[in-house]
């Protein structure tokens, strides 16, 4: 049995957020700047910039990125050697409300859909849970914007409608979408599952690296088919067209029942932010455990 | 070429302005999202003063992340503005003349904006550090409780903003 103390939890959550609300992966940027390059419409051109030189604001002066600072979202995976004597989950919201109220960020959470008020640190986090052999500890971690999570949508397709369908809810949901859910973005699409799987598959598929390229080659060319269509649709930067509508579509795919063709899609503003830790176990001194 | 614009607002600078005209605007500008929207309109619908004088103002649909000492303001890009469709006929019948946010708004919206010779300007979204910097003047002066959503009056200096719907009803989204 190995263990991985409360504190390091905490720590390491709090860290990992006040870091990506400020900075973005480097391939995030990257796909900036390719994009830049190939935009063909002049005001999009200009947003890219604009984007990329609030990156170099947002680290030089030390300040977010966006004053949403989002819901957390974290998937956690947990190696089925580890064991904890702690609640797991309080110590992650532990971290949220510490990088919340001492890193200057913005609480967007309230205790009920309909009273409204507000918890005041940001907890809780939305937390997700998987068991992965070995010893390790995996926190995925998001602070993920309110504008692109409110554009995302779901919907189970009957599966007569395929492929086909899938595509054209994608493209009608980006194109619904517009500007409101800040694009450039990442397009995370769930299939099959049902109702709540296709959801996470969505959610998870937004936090895959940009340059992860699926194993299942079904899901592989509507990728790869997808993205290009996307960025036909001339949506562009904030909605007011240009070639770059997103810089990245991932598809995650789950067996589903003979019935059901479920399909969510999670939509990632162009302030992709993310952040990821692998703890790994100690020994744990067997007298001390007893 | 971007078309400087200061507060509070004239009919004669609207007038001038076209969709996709980027603008520069200077002066004070209030902030509100969402609950300061449902506070004002309550307040207007109960024959309350409002907490500003918001005849021939600028709304900014915004809620910051908290200053770190010695900055004047954190992050303050625009939150989506459809959101506030509901609310604001209230406050334009009140005089409100300018609103910045991002994204588009309800089609009936184009038809408000047009009846009150208003303006609807976008503010890029997710570039808060950058728009951080035209802010110079940050005042909290109402609904405290409300946290980031509270209402601000900022004082901006060549504010950057895109004309998105104009005095006559054009938009920007419907082209």
């Amino acid at each position: 049995m190995k263990k991985i103390e409360r504190k390091t939890i905490i720590e390491n959550v709090k860290s990992m957020l006040m870091d990506s609300v400020k900075t973005l992966h480097q391939e995030v940027i990257d796909a900036f700047v390719t994009s830049r390059e190939k935009e063909r419409n002049p005001l999009a051109k200009n947003i890219l910039d604009k984007i990329l030189e609030n990156h170099e604001i947002a680290n030089s002066k030390d300040i977010p990125l966006c004053q949403d600072t989002g819901l957390v979202v974290c998937f956690v995976e947990i190696g089925r050697e580890l064991y904890f004597d702690y609640d797991l989950d309080e110590a992650i919201n532990v971290g949220v409300s510490q990088a919340y109220t001492q890193g200057y960020l913005r609480k967007s959470v309230v205790k009920h859909p309909l009273n409204r008020i507000n918890t005041l640190d940001n907890t809780p986090a939305v937390i997700h849970h998987e068991f992965i052999p070995g010893d390790k500890l995996i926190i995925h971690i998001a602070p993920k914007g309110g504008g692109s999570e409110n554009m995302s949508t779901l919907k189970m397709l009957s599966p007569s409608e395929g492929r086909e369908g899938i595509i054209k809810f994608v493209l009608d949901t980006v194109t619904s979408g517009g500007g409101r859910p800040c694009p450039p973005l990442i397009v995370g699409v769930g299939i099959g599952g049902n109702f709540e799987k296709c959801a996470w598959l969505a959610k998870k598929a937004i936090l895959r690296p940009l340059n992860d390229l699926t194993e299942n080659p079904i899901d592989r060319d509507l990728e790869i088919e997808l993205m290009e269509r996307i960025n036909k649709l001339d949506v562009g930067p904030m909605g007011l067209g240009g070639d770059t509508t997103c810089i990245a579509v991932k598809v995650n795919s789950f067996p589903c029942h003979i019935a059901s063709l479920p399909v969510a899609v999670n939509l990632q503003c162009h302030s992709a932010r993310k952040n990821e830790v692998i703890l790994v176990g100690k020994e744990i001194d067997n007298a001390d455990n007893r | 070429m971007e078309k400087k614009l200061t507060t509070p607002i004239t009919d004669s600078q609207i007038r001038t302005l076209q969709i996709g005209d980027e603008v520069l605007i200077t002066g004070y500008i209030y902030t509100a999202r969402d609950a300061a929207h449902k506070k004002l309109v309550e307040a207007i619908e109960n024959n309350e003063e409002l907490p500003f004088d918001i005849k021939d103002q600028v709304i900014y649909y915004v809620g910051p992340t908290p200053a770190k000492p010695g900055q004047i303001i954190g992050s303050c890009g625009p939150t989506s503005s459809y959101r506030m469709d509901k609310y604001s006929p209230y406050l334009m019948e009140k005089g409100l003349k300018v609103m910045i946010g991002k994204g588009d708004r309800t089609i009936e919206f184009n038809d408000v904006v047009k009846h009150y010779s208003g303006l609807y300007l976008l503010a890029i979204g997710g570039i808060g550090a950058k728009l951080s910097e035209c802010v110079v003047e940050n005042e909290l002066i109402a609904y405290p409780e409300l946290q980031s959503e509270a209402i601000r009056k900022l004082k901006v200096i060549d504010f950057p903003a895109i004309v998105a719907i104009d005095y006559q009803g054009n938009s920007i989204f419907n082209k």
